[in-house]
Formats: C-alpha cells, structure tokens, sequence
C-alpha cells in the first residue's frame, strides 16, 4: 500500500521501517514529515511588503476531494518513479480536524543510493502541495479562515521542470 | 447534457452545497463556458467569477479553463490546493 488517505494518526518510525522491511538493495530512505504548527500569531499578507497579525491558529481541518485526491497522489509518485531509481516510497496524507502539533503528512522514500531518496523525497511533496487536492480551512478566536495559497509553492514546483 | 458539478472549500460554502447535477444546453462545451453558465444561475454561484485563479477538474484530473466537457462528465471547481 503506497497511498493513504485517512483521519488517523501514523507513526513515522514504523513507516520508515516497513519502507526497507524486505529489500537488502536499499541503502537510503529520505522522510518527511509534516505538522500542524504550533500556536502561534500568524501573518497574512495584506498589500506589497505589508502584513497583518491574525488571530492565533486553535486548530485545523483539512478538506479533500475523495477518489482524486488518491489518484493525482498516485500519479505524482508514478512520475517520481519514473524519474529516480527507487526501491519504495510510502505517502499518508490525514484529513479532518488537527490540533497543534499533529502529524498531517509522512512521505517516505527508499532507494539504493541517497541522492535519489532526497530528490524524490522533495518532488513528492512539492508536487503534493500544488496538485493534491487538498484544503485547510484555520480556527481562531476570531473564527475560521480558508489558507490562501502560496506562491512560493508554484516556484518549488517549477524548478523540478527543466 | 447532464453533469455532476461538485464544489470544494470556499466554493463549496460560498454556493452552499457540495454537488448539483446540471442540465446544460449543448452550447456550453468548455470548462470557461460552463463556469460562466453557472455563475449566472444565481447570486451565491457568483463565487466562481470572484475566485482567483480558481481551479478545474474534469473526471479528476486537474485541466485548464479551455478543456471540453461532454455528456456525463463529473467536473469540479475549487480554489488552488493547500495541503502538506
């Protein structure tokens, strides 16, 4: 199983162990975990070179569409696959509602040798962040807020294109 | 030409539902076409014109605003993804 989509919680370390569990061919695994951040003001862009201290972040829920969201995460390690030498590769994505702190997002790679690990590591995720169909909607004191995309995002995913 | 139109996050709240079944004349046969149509049905599907860079699906996968829809087709609209 390369693709899950769930509410539940995973534990990295089992996942990274079940990544090589049955292959003495590879020698690396590249992992990255992803995490609710913690409590803190966040800062909204509000004009050019202006931001705006919002209400701090209570919680998370994440919204997704059913069915696309397995298939745009299989066609993205599909290509990573196609593009590096790889042994395994594992991605969990939780959606519903997150605190502070929890796991959202494991993806793990395993390949022979760690350059190819890490490359595909990252494609993955930046892939996953402009492709999945995945939504955070943010609760605050003030009330709830839809996370606007980044633009940083779209350029993580452009260098990948030459 | 009937489609399944479903809507997602801010889309889905601002037109407050998540899926509508549409009867669509046979002139309306671009994802662009489709969502001008729609936005005319009334105040609330608006949203799609106020959208920036609003997003399209056609059977589930991600396409541009220049993509044909044809009979049965399941299309989404939502705002760019933010997951990970």
């Amino acid at each position: 199983m390369t693709i899950s989509v769930q509410q539940a919680d995973f534990d990295p370390g089992a996942e990274i162990a079940a990544l090589t569990a049955d292959d003495p061919m590879a020698g690396a695994v590249a992992s990255f975990v992803g995490l609710v951040r913690a409590d803190k003001l966040a800062e909204q862009k509000v004009g050019p070179g202006e931001t705006a201290q919002l209400a701090a972040v209570r919680a998370m829920t994440l919204e997704h569409y059913p069915g696309m969201t397995e298939q745009a995460l299989a066609d993205i390690v599909t290509t990573a696959r196609q593009r590096w030498q790889l042994c395994a590769v594992r991605v969990i994505h939780r959606v519903g509602r997150l605190l502070p702190g929890e796991r959202i997002v494991f993806v793990g790679v395993a390949s022979a040798h760690r350059g190819d690990a890490f490359a595909a590591c990252e494609f993955i995720m930046d892939y996953l962040k402009t492709q999945a169909p995945f939504w955070k909607k943010e609760e605050t004191a003030a009330g709830t807020r839809w996370v606007d995309a980044r633009e940083t995002d779209d350029h993580a995913v452009k260098r990948w294109l030459d | 030409m009937m489609l399944k139109i479903l809507y997602f996050a801010g889309l889905r709240e601002a037109i407050g539902s998540g899926a509508e079944n549409i009867d669509l004349p046979a002139t309306v046969n671009t994802a662009a076409a489709l969502r001008d149509y729609l936005a005319r049905l009334d105040e609330q599907h608006g949203v799609l014109l106020t959208t920036r860079n609003l997003r399209i699906a056609i059977n589930q996968k991600m396409l541009g605003m220049d993509a044909a829809i044809a009979d049965g087709d399941e299309i989404a609209f939502f705002p760019p993804v933010t997951g990970g």
